[in-house]
């Protein structure tokens, strides 16, 4: 207690240099916080996709369509538990900067595979089923447009209906909930049924198959006798776990996301040096009083570890403060952001590794000049003067 | 008044000549304004670079027709007769008597990309003769043009170092296709140039997509034609197509990334900047502290306090400028001209594009600098300027 005293009473000798040094780190830290949610928001979608699922997409590109006579085969295979499909709509809401997800697929199979991320109440399912026309929406989507259970939308479609006309009008039944904390609730769900009659052309196709498999130790095997069974086919498939082809998307992105990262981790050490560099240098100034403190008997290590308690201590408040003020602009921004970037939160595990961080960053600035107070003879201190 | 800019000078140039005694903290300071110097430029030339290949090659005079509603050349679609329909309409451009417009059909293949495990959404193109007459500044520079009916590809500079296997000669394989790489073209730095190309008919074919495209490219044989190309088209009941600009439908294709750029890299800068500015304030701080016997033996001299603060802030200014410049410098030597890929939101395929760190661009850095480099000496000139004279001169 009286050494937390003596610290603190430290820290307030030069208060405009303390403050600086507190707020440099302050701002490294909070750049640390929203430049790995924000990595993280990128890489979630491989975070949260299932190892037991697995993802059959053309293998020549993923716009080429899969005939829907491949899910009968598949469903047959061995080891396999489960399979649905899912398609493309590409439309957007009144104007073409309202974009969002929108998937054709089939109800009961779709919740069913993706029943550990995302659920919808019974009965909006039932009455959805009902509807040819209804849609489900997820929990991002109600934020964004403000819609409501029973609203009819028109959608403006990349694929024109029978009679030429690209507008679509659907009526949303339910919404549905996300049960993971990052699993994306910006999508619209409708039914494939009505989407495949209703279409002018490429009746019959399907964009994707998900396919949930028995044992996910088998994934492999399965996902390699499902190329197989297509192999030389006119429409040949590359299938993968889940999470491996949510990886792969997410490499689409690819240069910039790494690019952004490699800079800010730049810049967090370059705050975190000049930081340093101010306490390495306040620490100096201050060696004939650690002498002072030898001169009045306490040990070489008492003022060893005086002097890095108070780096650390520093180091703490500075970061602390940063991620906390992260914590507060991500949860701020996450609402907004959830229809372009789902999932951005800053996890428990990040706020620790940060702490862990800044309990390195106070043991590397204080440890010369720690081990410096060490060594430091007395007398010879005392005259340096 | 001749007295204090006498003042000013003396004390100025004294401090900056005692410069190399305090290059310890400086160099921290200089290190620190460079850094952020140099990511904020370098943020900003990525984006001018996306800009640039995603808008440069966009021309006013060439229109974009699509289906009515399509946001991207992914989502339209028309058949053949509606592209001839299309070419004899009034206000389109004529060579050798045939109308400059070209119906194309755009579909996207998995390819590896070069040195990475990863395969990437490549564009690939199919396009007729007139392909090469309405955009500007199109260019074979290795090998020759393909052969139309041949399985043959020609591929833009950017997609040739972007994704793997694309030299002429090579072979590659989409789904159960064939194809031959037989030449490289450029197209005045844009979008085009990171996409393949090959006869609309063979993808056609390949791709079962019947006599069908996805997009009339027209020349308009007037600037002003416009108008009367899209009041045809719209007073036609059959067409039901979207007319745009090219120069603004890129435009438009290019907003949600470089909003994106934006949205993450300004408010990033504004954090830096600031971080930053604590470096300096606590490097002048220090600069200060160190010379307080100095400033106060000054003082004493009969100096005023104006241009002890003034030779402050000058040293600050001079500091974060030296800082900006260093930044700059490695930016440019680093980044300019360095390729990258990302993925177009709009057409969910790659765009290639290099990092442009551009004139305008580094003059922005080195201002960004002299603003940290004023603020973070502001408060140590005012610090240095009320100095106690006596105080000062009894501390050791």
């Amino acid at each position: 207690m009286y050494y937390l005293q003596f610290l603190l009473s430290n820290l307030g000798r030069k208060k405009v240099r303390t403050i600086l040094t507190l707020l440099s780190i302050m701002i490294a830290f909070l750049l640390f916080g929203l430049l790995r949610s924000l990595a993280a928001a990128f890489d979630q979608g491989a975070e949260i996709a299932g190892e037991d699922r697995l993802v059959s997409i053309n293998k020549v590109s993923l716009i080429q369509p899969i005939p829907e006579s491949y899910l009968a085969k598949i469903q047959s295979l061995e080891g396999v538990d489960r399979a649905t499909s899912a398609n493309w709509f590409g439309g957007y809401y009144q104007d073409p900067k309202n974009q969002f997800p929108q998937f054709p697929i089939v109800a009961e199979d779709y919740f069913e595979i993706y029943k550990e991320m995302i659920a919808l109440p019974d009965e909006q399912m039932q009455a959805w089923k009902k509807n040819r026309i209804g849609v489900v929406i997820g929990k991002a989507l109600v934020e964004r447009f403000k819609w409501k259970i029973g609203d009819r939308i028109p959608l403006k479609g990349m694929f024109p209906k029978e009679d030429g006309n690209t507008t679509w009008e659907f009526v949303i039944e339910g919404i549905y909930e996300a049960k993971n904390k990052s699993a994306d609730t910006s999508a619209m769900l409708m039914h494939y049924d009505y989407f495949d009659e209703a279409r002018q052309y490429g009746k019959g196709t399907l964009g994707w198959l998900i396919i949930r498999v028995k044992d996910p130790k088998q994934s492999a095997q399965v996902a390699a006798a499902i190329d197989a069974m297509f192999a030389n086919s006119p429409a040949e498939t590359k299938t993968s776990s889940e999470k491996e082809f949510a990886k792969s998307f997410a490499k689409q992105f690819g240069d910039i996301g790494l690019i952004t990262t490699l800079i800010l981790g730049a810049v967090f050490f370059t705050m975190l040096l000049v930081a340093g560099n101010t306490m390495a240098q306040s620490f100096r100034e201050r060696i004939p009083e650690l002498a002072i403190l030898k001169t009045l008997g306490f040990s070489d290590v008492a003022v060893m570890l005086l002097v890095l308690a108070e780096a650390i201590v520093i180091s703490l408040i500075g970061g602390l403060a940063g991620l906390l003020l992260a914590k507060f602009f991500i949860s701020g921004a996450a609402e907004s952001m959830a229809a372009t970037l789902p999932g951005l939160n800053l996890s428990n595990s990040m706020m620790l590794f940060g702490i862990a961080l800044m309990f390195a960053f106070g043991l590397l600035t204080g440890i010369i000049p720690a081990l410096q107070g060490l060594r430091l003879n007395i007398v010879a201190a005392l005259r340096r003067r | 008044m001749f007295n204090a800019i006498t003042q000013i000078f003396v004390i100025t140039f004294m401090n900056l000549r005692n410069l190399p005694q305090r290059v310890g903290t400086s160099s921290v300071a200089v290190f620190g304004v460079a850094c952020v110097v140099g990511v904020f430029i370098g943020v900003l030339s990525m984006a001018s670079g996306f800009q640039r290949t995603m808008v440069s090659a966009g021309a006013d005079d060439v229109l974009i027709m699509m289906r009515a509603g399509a946001t991207s050349e992914m989502s339209s679609g028309m058949g053949y007769e509606q592209t001839q329909q299309i070419a004899n309409l009034p206000g389109i451009a004529k060579r050798d008597g045939k109308p400059v417009s070209s119906p194309e059909l755009f579909v996207i293949v998995d390819i590896p990309m070069r040195n990475k495990e990863a395969n990437a959404n490549a564009p690939l193109r199919g396009v007729e003769a007139m392909a090469f007459e309405v955009r500007k500044s199109f260019n074979i520079i290795e090998g020759r043009n393909f052969e139309p009916g041949k399985n043959e590809l020609i591929v833009g500079r950017g997609a040739q170092k972007q994704f793997a296997n694309l030299n002429v000669g090579s072979v590659v394989k989409f789904g159960q296709t064939e194809w031959t790489v037989v030449g490289v073209f450029e197209s005045g730095g844009g979008l085009a140039e990171s996409e393949l190309w090959c006869d609309a008919k063979i993808l056609q074919n390949a791709y079962r997509r019947g006599n069908s495209y996805q997009i009339v490219r027209v020349k308009l044989d007037d600037e002003n034609s416009f108008s009367t190309v899209k009041e045809a088209v719209a007073a036609d009941p059959k067409f039901n197509l979207d007319v745009k600009r090219e120069s603004a439908y890129l435009a438009e294709q290019s907003e949600p990334l470089s909003k994106f750029i934006k949205m993450v890299g300004y408010p990033l800068a504004i954090l830096m900047a600031l971080g930053a500015i604590f470096g300096a304030v606590n490097t002048m701080y220090t600069s200060v502290s160190n010379r307080t016997r100095e400033i106060a033996t000054l003082r004493a001299l009969g100096f005023s306090a104006m241009p002890v603060a003034i030779s402050t802030l000058v040293e600050s200014l001079v500091l974060a400028i030296i800082g900006g410049i260093i930044g700059s410098v490695v930016v440019y030597l680093v980044f300019n001209g360095y390729t990258v890929s990302t993925l177009n939101f709009a057409s969910f395929s790659q765009v290639v594009f290099d990092f442009a760190v551009t004139p305008d661009l580094l003059v922005q850095g080195v201002i960004f600098a002299s603003i940290i480099g004023f603020i973070g000496g502001f408060f140590p000139a005012i610090r240095a300027a009320r100095l106690p004279v006596a105080t000062a001169l009894r501390e050791v």
